[in-house]
């Protein structure tokens, strides 16, 4: 969560590895995941019940050294991300500013939110055959469902932030002469930023379920048409790869928003 | 000198305060002010009817017991409430909505947690665009360095302690140069040695730049401490039970809390805040409890 101060990047980060080392609870959750992995291994290789049918470690780790080496395996990484850069940028464009709005205007909050109420508990993928209908070409509809995996959950964070601002905050900015303007840009936008930060992390997560997918349904590629493709063709250790690959992008992603969320917000740092 | 307001005096009011009529800046009056809360028939009163005068230069007191109604007087006084009925004035304009002429001190910190110290300080000269960027720091660090904080100008407010947080909100409304400040318990929840030094603080600063002040307590000790005037408010519905003038030197010391006259005023202060305890205790209030506690303890001593 923490980041760690300008100029002694290196030497905190050494100090934190250093303090990882020495924590038994890494060692606990390393002897956990070598566990996971020798059973796994020995699921298939003494046949046991059930988990010989999982592909088996080698054989993954054989397929994931053969991905590696193969452009193909990056252009689907690449075809990913982009959908979800897509999708998650244009709900950040549309649902920030206009969760703001709603939260803060009575007027537009109720004259928006019952449309919002019927269509959020729609799951994003029952919209997949509507928006293959509604959009040109598969590529939109693909994006189009991200987005809306992001954009209801990112409008009622913010929503929800936006209402709950401590009214003395804005009493003191009104008391010290701040504009209705002001009043938005200096206290309503830094006191909904955690909201929005959440918003987004879950989102983020909701729209990495969205795109796999609808990319298994409707699309010829990303990770998981991958991960179909390797079903429906029976090569099923490129299946866990598929996985494993899917779990390190939305790690990524969502790490990715954790820093920025520590960039945002530095009066979160606790110490 | 003590004085008393009767509960109903017309429009006899400014004629029991000669000379605030002298058109001194900052001066705040406030006229058979009633506030309640609640639909029509089950509206319950929280000011009966409050008639006091804030005068310049000079540091009124208002005491009473906790939930009395202290708080609704001072968000009205500041504008973010109005009354049902009756006037707050400041120079003679009634008081319609919140302005930087008169700023409150809550009760809770009320600094902006994304903001550092500086930025919070500074915050008032900021959004009205009145200072060059030089003379904003300027003026903002000389008002840090009074408070002992020009140490932590680049600090968010969750690295503060308490009664840092009460010096930087302090200054924040000071830089402004209000008319009048309004000090809602400020010293609240704060430990006892940090409380008096927090005292200490605030009654030098009004020592060397009075001006229109109004503070808030429930504390008997402060409040004799602090003040020029202490108007007691009664318990529920609260109306101006007793105005004492409070004639002891400036600057306030510390060793004073043991003098004759310290003394004096706060066995006549006591009194009437027993008396009252009393009252709501016969009629059997649920607040008043919690009154009898509060008072009984200190009147014991």
């Amino acid at each position: 969560m923490s980041a760690p101060p300008k100029g002694s990047k290196n030497g905190s980060r050494r100090k934190k590895i250093a303090k990882l080392l020495k924590d038994r609870a890494t060692y606990r959750g390393c002897i956990a995941i070598i566990a996971v992995l020798v059973l796994w291994e020995a699921g298939s290789v003494l046949g046991l019940p059930i988990l010989k049918n999982i592909p088996s470690l080698s054989s993954v780790l054989v397929s994931f050294k053969e991905a590696v080496f193969d452009p193909a395996y990056y252009v689907s990484w690449k075809d990913s991300f982009m959908r979800i850069f897509l999708g998650f940028t244009l709900a950040l464009i549309i649902g920030i500013p206009l969760g703001l709005f709603m939260g803060t205007s009575r007027y537009i909050r109720e004259l928006t939110l019952p449309v919002f109420e019927v269509l959020r508990p729609i799951p994003p993928l029952a919209w997949v055959p509507a928006s293959a209908i509604f959009w040109p070409d598969v590529e939109m509809s693909v994006i189009f469902v991200t987005f809306l995996g992001a954009f209801f959950v990112l409008i009622l964070n913010i929503v929800g932030g936006a209402r709950s601002i401590d009214a003395r905050y804005i009493r003191a900015a009104v008391s010290l002469g701040a504009s209705r303007r002001d009043v938005f840009w200096r206290i309503v936008l830094p006191a909904t930023l955690p909201s929005i930060l959440v918003g987004m992390t879950v989102g983020i997560g909701v729209c990495w379920n969205t795109v796999v997918a609808a990319e298994m349904i409707a699309s010829r590629s990303g990770l998981g048409f991958l991960t179909w493709r390797s079903y429906v063709t029976f090569s099923y250790p490129m299946i866990v790869v598929g996985m494993i690959s899917i779990g390190i992008a939305g790690y990524i992603s969502s790490g990715i928003i954790r820093i920025l969320g520590a960039r945002l917000m530095p009066w979160l740092k606790t110490n | 000198m003590p004085q008393e307001i009767p509960k109903d005096n017309g429009n006899g009011h400014k004629d029991q305060h000669p000379g605030i009529t002298q058109g001194a800046s900052g001066e705040m009056t406030v006229e058979h002010v009633h506030k309640g809360y609640g639909l029509k028939p089950l509206v319950k009163v929280v000011l009966g009817d409050c008639n006091f005068v804030l005068e310049n230069r000079k540091l009124t007191v208002l005491i009473g017991p906790s939930g009395c109604g202290k708080s609704t007087l001072v968000n009205i006084l500041a504008g973010y409430d109005m009354p049902d009925s009756g006037k707050v004035t400041l120079d003679g304009v009634p008081v319609k909505g919140p302005g930087r002429d008169r700023l409150v001190v809550f009760q809770e910190t009320a600094l902006f947690p994304w903001m550092t110290t500086y930025q919070n300080v500074s915050f008032g000269p900021r959004v009205r665009n009145e200072l060059s960027k030089e003379e904003l720091r300027v003026e903002t660090t000389r008002l840090l360095k009074l408070v002992g904080l020009e140490a932590f100008a680049d600090k968010y407010p969750s690295q503060l302690s308490g009664g840092m947080m009460r010096r930087a909100e302090l200054v924040r409304a000071l830089i402004n140069r209000p008319k009048v400040m309004l000090m809602d318990e400020p010293f609240r929840g704060l430990d006892a040695m940090t409380r008096a030094l927090m005292q200490e603080y605030y009654v030098r600063l009004f020592e060397t730049k009075p001006g229109t002040n109004l503070f808030v307590t429930s504390e008997i000790e402060e409040a004799i401490f602090l003040a020029d005037r202490l108007v007691i408010m009664s318990n529920r519905p609260a109306t101006i039970r007793k105005v004492l003038e409070i004639d002891l030197p400036r600057p306030r010391q510390f060793q004073m809390l043991t003098s004759k006259e310290y003394l004096g005023y706060k066995g006549e202060a006591l009194e009437i805040l027993h008396e009252e305890a009393m009252k709501a205790f016969a009629r059997g209030k649920t607040s008043s409890a919690d009154f009898v506690e509060a008072y009984s303890k200190i009147a014991g001593k």
